[in-house]
């Protein structure tokens, strides 16, 4: 008897915790799944890191706040390690397996590229961080990125050397995603601008020091030198321009924007110009400026948090998720094609690092005055003025 | 070319050359003492660098730099304890993958504890921008401190495994590890010891490189390949050749990167390292007796 109603209990208790893993499922199920792709680790983890940590922050505040529309966000993020291979089969798994609404990410724009056609064929939403320009040229309708233009930049680039009267440059970029879209960009505006690029060379991500290519460009009595590439390259250029004396400005692109490269440049590092978003100049911006509460905010935040100083790099992670969110409120539905389309028409969303306004033709949102020009004075960021 | 332009050349891949050396020398003592090449090496030098960049913060570089050392040799001897004199069957091929599973587990480990920001020792002398001019053309004196440390390092290595007993009892254990067992040689012993003196080293050479490499959790791999590319094309085993190797391999490279693409000069160098492979096994300075006694 006793033992029988052991069972029963037994089988209560079974039927219980079914019920209540239903139950929990259900209720995850009213969670808007947003996936996330980030090169937290490997040789672009210092984009991936603040990318991952800025979502996770953002979310934690929305939900914290009610969520969207009554409903929480579930962030998944998965770590790529910067590579493509990784990417691919993540964005498939995130898809397939966690069905979610839209994925956030990559980091790097050869991964972005890589996993371009699987969302636009599965209609999932990607709010790419990186920043090549074939992300959004050809324009697939539901692939969205959040950093500025690269062409925008180079164009920047150009204005300030057209003032400076610098007509002769020689280009160094690494020999990855980043560093060939560079370089292709500054290839095809430098005739418009009047600008000749005396020379222009790939380097290895990998290489340890660069005075060899510094040396060739040298031989070309350049007036500047434009360097396109993430870190570690970054800081030794500086460094070793300095070192065989190659004396002219050093222009590097918009992937210069944290105050660690400057750091290790040491004081070579001084001087460089590149254009960059308003997010490490916040504080300095004038009050009027529409762009300068969110900044002053997100920086705060996210620096009180992590103890770490703020990179453009996380503000693109910010920027993808507001731009998601946006969409979100103004389709009044979580279906993917309403989204998609909500986001098309987005105007005068205010992000970290511009004002976007989409159209289903431009898929980026960001004009040229996203850009402000920066340079390097006693190891702090400014706003370069001519 | 005018001549500063070409000496430009020649102290770009000095800097390049005396990196890939530095980092050669390492591989040849553990290959000395047991024959197999420690693909960790990288993580060593790693580590040693990481370790001396915080231990800076709080001590003089010197002693910031010697602290690193004696702990990075410590580690060295723990790794072999722990891993590589628990094989019950030592084949070479099988050390070969475990040495490659520690690297993979010290990178993982040095991403846990400081992240994967890129860091830098600063300059011994000087800063990034003081140079030495030498004939209208310019080289960081940290270039200078990579060479003189790797010349103090053979100089003290060769004479080491040549004289000493205890480093012709490594060189034994490698040759024969029974024979040299008979002879009364403690060869796990030997084995731990030229872990921990590659450790060393190898920290050593991550500390006087990082000015000019800087230092991120992940730069061992490919800063080891071209050490191990070196230390064949020299002739494994033998440290000064390692510098030569380095030395002309980077200085071949920025002869390539001065007439083609800078492109080319990753291919230039593993078509060299082909050629030595195909015509010289035994490396551009080793014998070939030597060589194909290793073999056996």
């Amino acid at each position: 008897m006793v033992k029988q109603l052991a069972k029963v209990v037994e089988v209560l208790i079974v039927a219980l915790a079914l019920c209540v893993s239903v139950v929990a499922k259900a209720a995850d199920a009213q969670a808007i799944r947003v996936g996330a792709i980030f090169a937290v680790t490997g040789g672009a983890a210092n984009l991936g890191g603040p990318e991952a940590k800025t979502a996770e922050m953002l979310v934690e505040k929305i939900n914290k706040e009610g969520g969207i529309n009554g409903q929480k966000i579930e962030l998944i993020v998965k770590d790529s390690g910067g590579k493509k291979e990784n990417a691919v089969s993540l964005a498939k798994q995130l898809i397939e397996e966690d069905k979610v609404l839209a994925i956030i990410g990559p980091s790097t724009s050869g991964e972005t590229m890589a996993i371009k056609n699987i969302c636009q064929e599965n209609k999932t939403i990607l709010l790419s961080c990186a920043a090549a320009e074939d992300i959004v040229n050809p324009v697939a309708s539901y692939v969205f990125k959040t950093p500025q233009k690269d062409s925008d930049a180079v164009r920047r680039i150009f204005q300030v050397m057209k003032a400076k009267g610098i007509k002769r440059i020689g280009v160094i970029t690494s020999n990855d995603g980043f560093g060939m879209a560079g370089g292709k960009q500054l290839a095809n505006l430098a005739n418009l601008a009047g600008i000749t690029i005396a020379i222009s060379e790939a380097y290895d991500t990998q290489d340890t020091d660069l005075t060899g290519v510094l040396t060739k460009v040298k031989g070309q009595d350049v007036n500047a030198v434009v360097n396109w590439s993430i870190v570690p390259a970054q800081s030794m250029v500086a460094k070793n321009m300095k070192q065989i004396g190659l004396d002219v400005p050093l222009f590097q692109s918009h992937g210069y924007g944290n105050i660690k490269y400057v750091q290790a440049g040491g004081e070579a590092a001084n001087g460089t110009i590149f254009p960059c978003g308003r997010l490490l100049i916040a504080e300095q911006l004038p009050d009027n400026n529409p762009q300068k509460k969110l900044l002053v905010e997100y920086k705060k935040d996210y620096e009180s948090r992590y103890k770490e100083d703020v990179s453009t790099f996380g503000g693109h992670a910010y920027d993808a998720l507001l731009i998601l969110v946006e969409g979100i409120k103004k389709a009044r539905s979580t279906d993917k094609e309403k989204v998609r389309e909500a986001i098309e028409n987005i105007k005068g969303l205010v992000g970290t690092a511009g004002i976007f306004n989409f159209t289903p033709q431009d898929h980026n949102g960001l004009g040229m005055d996203a850009f402000e020009m920066l340079t390097v004075k006693d190891g702090k960021f400014v706003i370069y003025k001519n | 070319m005018n001549l500063p332009q070409v000496v430009q050349y020649c102290f770009a891949g000095i800097t390049v050359g005396s990196i890939y050396a530095i980092v050669a020398i390492g591989f040849n003592i553990i290959y000395n003492a047991t024959g197999i090449i420690n693909f960790a090496q990288g993580e060593f030098l790693i580590v040693g660098a990481m370790l001396a960049i915080s231990f800076n913060h709080f001590v003089p570089l010197p002693v910031a730099i010697f602290l690193a050392v004696v702990l990075t040799t410590i580690i060295g001897g723990l790794v072999e304890i722990v891993f590589i004199r628990q094989v019950r069957n030592p084949s070479v091929l099988r050390l070969i993958v475990i040495t490659i599973g520690i690297s993979i587990l010290m990178r993982e480990a040095m991403l846990h504890i400081w992240d994967e920001k890129v860091r830098s020792l600063p300059y011994f002398t000087g800063t990034g921008v003081s140079t030495v001019t030498i004939l209208g053309a310019h080289i960081s004196p940290q270039v200078l401190w990579v060479l003189g440390v790797s010349a103090v390092i053979v100089m003290g290595l060769t004479p080491f495994f040549r004289f000493t007993l205890t480093g012709r009892a490594m060189r034994a254990c490698a040759d024969d590890r029974m024979a040299a067992r008979l002879c009364g040689i403690n060869d796990r012993w030997m084995v731990t010891l030229s872990f921990m003196l590659s450790a060393g080293i190898g920290a050593l050479a991550g500390c006087v490189i990082s000015p000019i490499t800087q230092t991120q959790y992940d730069m061992g791999a490919s800063l080891a390949i071209k050490g191990f590319t070196v230390a064949i094309l020299g002739g494994l085993g033998n440290s000064m050749a390692a510098v030569a190797a380095g030395l002309m391999l980077g200085l071949v490279e920025a002869f390539v990167m001065s007439q083609f693409d800078v492109a080319y000069k990753e291919a230039v160098s593993i078509v060299i390292l082909l050629l030595v492979l195909v015509f010289r096994p035994s490396g551009l300075f080793g014998k070939r007796e030597i060589a194909a006694m290793r073999t056996l």
